[in-house]
């Protein structure tokens, strides 16, 4: 099997039905994409398919054999995205572990929607921080949809 | 040669106030140090700071990153005292080798706590004495992160003394090379300066030299005054690497040959492996070995999803242990039978104690919180390579790199000399690392060792890491209290469960002529541990939650009933007054919504919150706004701080709103974060956080600002609603009006 992942073909030889995300972190070696809960409730594994915010624990990898495949490391592979580089300005992460997750459901939010309203970015980003990083995360997104670059 | 023990426990033991925290190194050990953790051109001039060639300051940090910005933190007090150039200085972990055990930790406490022992140890590094034997010597060959405790105590204690030991070494390297005095001499920008003649020399032109002085045991120390560096924000040095996928966790070690491991343990608490009918998952692909274990099963695969597939196709049989009767209920119910048995022993009292009560007519309330798991983003795992020549290898995240060193040597039963422990950066752990809760270090050492040579990485699975957890307890506290004829409280008696011992976090510091506490141990079959904040995570929620009852049954403001309480008190006072200010106290809020307010002081920081809520007609609940004052004597990173306070907040929250781990049939009923809802990012309410400086001793960051947030928003409902909620977490309770 073939799996275009960050641009890049990568031959493949795994059952249809393990989730996309196992392939990416153990076949493909793209650790930045993060297990979670494994019930695509968390949000920690999540990249883009042909541009799509999708939780990659859940999708069986059989579903994105024709797919563009993005994962973190892909988003910033020409220097920082505009998003990591609000997410360090504003000084998001604390962990960091379900930051990878959150920066492409955020990356994706705002291809479709350049300026969401607080309440779109509530109802969309719902992956889990157990650090709570939220308040830093609008604001780098307000910052990002035009709201100014300076935190509070 | 000098005993780090004794010099430790000897200054602490005969001042009481000098500080040596850092280790006091002969050169031997600064050159075992070079061997150990150092690199080419570069050399240890103290304890945890080593030099380069090339200028470049290196901080060995003992501790690990879980998120907390302590590294960056670490980094600023080292560069402070030293003089360096903050682009020219970097941090390190410590290796888990007993040469850097961090006894600041330890001094830290020492200091702050005379005649310590057993019942005096705090609570997050009770897992530390328990696995020594008790005896306080091994417990100075710890590594532990938690208790809020790396600034305040490693820190204050070690790494400011060991850069200020380092800086004077620099000097007396610089004053000899032009024969001039030593106080001629100052650091900045990483150069040692000669004021009368403007020569200077790099640090790394000096490093040399300087390493062939002794370290100062107290070297003199900057005052706050002078800091140029500490008390300013600097961005975190950990965060580029975590936007970009680069931060290997734990779970992302990847090697060649490498095997993956599932875990069934037994459902029930205490339940054992009856059988296994390794049958039922014949056929499926690339399973290498099933290894049955006391408690538990483990299914080793070629990869993490086969693995994860046949621990769940398989079928298992485990005992229950006599727990299945064990429910949520039962426990609740044994919690009620102590405290009601009659008389809970009064282990200390104010003034008259329990005595003052006489035939007063007495307000009493129950509160009660569930057990919590921690949750954490990364769940549990460890991977570990177990040879044939007995050598242990393992990899993880853990709260004390030293300590699990240890435990897995310990667990193989093999000699520490042969075991190697690569300390990675933990996805969260709110405790969850902490020793004592490490059973997934177990279960990877026991399933690499039924494979010698082959590296075997064990993952928890969401469902067990949540069902296999060390809860935060659940605990229940009786409260009575007679009121003065102006309302303010004259008898406080406070009588809770516990799992351990009696709770330091139970006293207030309300100014109550008499009280008294009591606690009641019910044992039960559930694991407990320390849970973000520990003991402050209930009796923050408890004693907060009486005082505003107490205040609304005597008809009084409950910040103005507080303020009564704390005229001795004027931190906590005025941290108490910037949080009403900040929140607008005194104006009335928008129709519909109620304020409330909390504070509880810990580790070393007083925190106070004020929650504004809403309850609309239907009975949803919508948290507004949380606005904080905090005085933890002064913030080493501001904004960092602040993140923390924040983080903490919504830690909180999650708690307060919906955090609740249930049993029935002996085992806990949730599975994953579809039942174990946490605070997501729309139900997430504006944060302030206002810190008030002091000249106090610097606090803790990480766990104070987690305990006051259940009482300000269970308060705020009642101000909103007028229904009190004693029993956690809010989401069981129909908030309707009139309900």
């Amino acid at each position: 099997m073939q799996l275009n992942v960050n641009g890049r073909s990568r031959e493949i030889d795994v059952e249809p039905d393990v989730p996309l995300l196992w392939v990416i972190r153990d076949e493909l070696n793209l650790t930045g994409t993060k297990f979670g809960c494994g019930v695509g409730a968390c949000g920690a594994c999540t990249v883009h398919v042909n541009g799509k915010p999708m939780r990659s624990c859940v999708l069986p990898v059989s579903a994105a054999l024709d797919a563009q495949i993005t994962t973190i490391e892909g988003i910033g592979a020409e220097g920082l995205s505009a998003v990591q580089a609000a997410w360090i300005l504003h000084q998001v992460p604390q962990c960091g572990y379900c930051q990878s997750g959150v920066i492409m459901a955020v990356s994706a939010l705002l291809a479709a929607n350049p300026a969401p309203t607080q309440d779109e970015l509530g109802s969309v980003i719902t992956n889990i921080c157990r650090c709570g990083t939220y308040t830093r995360m609008r604001s780098a997104v307000s910052a990002l949809a035009g709201g100014g670059g300076v935190r509070k | 040669m000098i005993s780090r023990r004794k010099v430790l426990l000897g200054a602490a033991a005969a001042t009481g106030t000098l500080i040596v925290g850092y280790a006091l190194w002969p050169s031997g050990r600064l050159r075992e140090a070079d061997r150990l953790a150092g690199k080419s051109g570069e050399r240890f001039l103290a304890y945890w700071i080593k030099i380069s060639d090339d200028d470049t300051v290196t901080v060995i940090i003992p501790h690990c990153d879980m998120g907390t910005g302590i590294f960056t933190a670490l980094l600023q007090m080292a560069a402070e005292e030293l003089g360096a150039d903050w682009s020219k200085t970097r941090a390190e972990t410590a290796p888990p080798d007993p040469l850097f055990a961090n006894g600041a930790l330890v001094e830290g406490f020492a200091l702050s706590h005379e005649g310590m022992s057993r019942d005096s140890v705090p609570a997050f590094l009770q897992g530390s004495v328990l696995a020594a034997g008790n005896r306080l010597a091994r417990f100075m060959d710890i590594q532990v992160t938690g208790g809020s405790s790396a600034v305040s105590n490693t820190g204050v204690y070690g790494v400011r003394v060991a850069a200020a030991a380092a800086r004077e070494m620099l000097v007396a390297a610089a004053a000899d090379s032009l024969k001039a005095p030593l106080n001629a001499f100052h650091t900045e920008s990483s150069r040692v300066i000669h004021k009368p003649s403007g020569r200077s020399f790099r640090f790394g032109e000096l490093a040399a030299a300087a390493s062939r002085y002794s370290p100062s045991s107290h070297p003199t120390l900057k005052s706050r005054s002078e800091y140029t560096l500490v008390g300013k924000t600097v961005p975190r040095i950990d965060i580029p690497a975590k936007v970009n996928g680069a931060t290997q966790y734990g779970i992302d070690i990847q090697m060649p040959g490498m095997q993956y491991a599932a875990i069934k343990i037994s459902p029930i608490f205490g339940g054992k492996l009856i059988s296994v009918n390794e049958a039922s998952i014949a056929g499926n692909p690339g399973i290498k070995k099933v290894i049955k274990l006391d408690d538990a099963v483990i299914v080793v695969a070629d990869r993490f999803w086969r693995a994860q597939r046949a621990a769940d196709r398989l079928e298992t049989v485990f005992s229950d242990a006599g727990n299945a009767a064990v429910s949520s209920n039962s426990i609740r119910e044994r919690h009620l039978g102590a405290l009601n048995q009659g008389s809970v022993k009064h282990e200390f009292s104010v003034g008259k104690g329990a005595k003052a009560l006489q035939n007063q007519a007495a307000v009493e309330c129950v509160y009660q919180v569930p057990y919590l798991a921690h949750a954490a983003m990364e769940p549990v795992n460890a991977t570990a390579l177990y040879k044939a020549d007995d050598t242990l290898e393992i990899w993880a995240g853990s709260q004390d790199g030293l300590g699990a060193r240890a435990f897995c040597a310990k667990a193989a039963g093999i000699h520490l000399d042969k075991v190697a422990f690569h300390l990675l950066p933990s996805g969260g752990a709110f405790g969850r690392r902490l020793p004592g809760l490490w059973n997934f270090l177990t279960y990877a050492v026991k399933a690499a060792m039924a494979l010698p040579g082959t590296p075997v990485k064990l993952i928890f699975t969401r469902e067990q890491d949540l069902r296999h957890d060390y809860y935060r307890p659940n605990v229940t506290s009786r409260f009575k209290a007679a009121l003065n004829p102006d309302g303010g409280p004259a008898v406080w008696i406070n009588e809770y469960t516990t799992d351990n011992d009696s709770n330091a976090a139970a006293h207030i510091v309300y100014d109550v002529p008499n009280q008294a506490y009591g606690a009641v141990k019910v044992v039960t079959p559930v694991p407990v541990g320390p849970w973000r904040s520990v003991e402050s995570s209930w009796h923050g929620f408890f004693i907060e939650s009486f005082i505003d009852e107490l205040a609304h049954q005597a008809n009084r403001d409950p910040l103005e009933y507080r303020r009564a309480m704390l005229t001795r008190k004027p931190r906590h006072l005025a941290v108490l007054d910037l949080a009403a200010e900040k929140a607008g106290w005194g104006a009335p809020p928008a129709p519909g919504r109620g304020r409330g307010i909390a504070m509880v002081e810990c580790f070393g920081t007083i925190v106070a919150h004020v929650a504004e809520v809403e309850v609309s007609d239907d009975g949803g609940l919508k948290v507004h706004r949380i606005t904080c004052a905090v005085d933890c004597g002064m913030a080493v990173n501001p904004d960092g701080f602040e993140a923390q306070i924040e983080g903490a907040i919504v830690f909180g929250l999650s708690a307060a709103l919906y955090g609740e781990i249930t049993l029935a049939h002996g085992a806990v009923e949730q599975q994953n974060f579809p039942d174990y809802p946490v605070v997501r990012l729309a139900d997430c309410p504006a944060i302030e956080v206002h810190i008030k400086e002091s000249d106090a001793p610097l606090g803790g960051g990480g766990e104070p600002g987690t305990p006051p947030v259940a009482p300000a928003v269970t308060n705020a409902i009642f101000a909103a609603t007028g229904i009190r909620i004693r029993e956690l977490p809010i989401s069981k309770h129909a908030l309707k009006r009139g309900a």
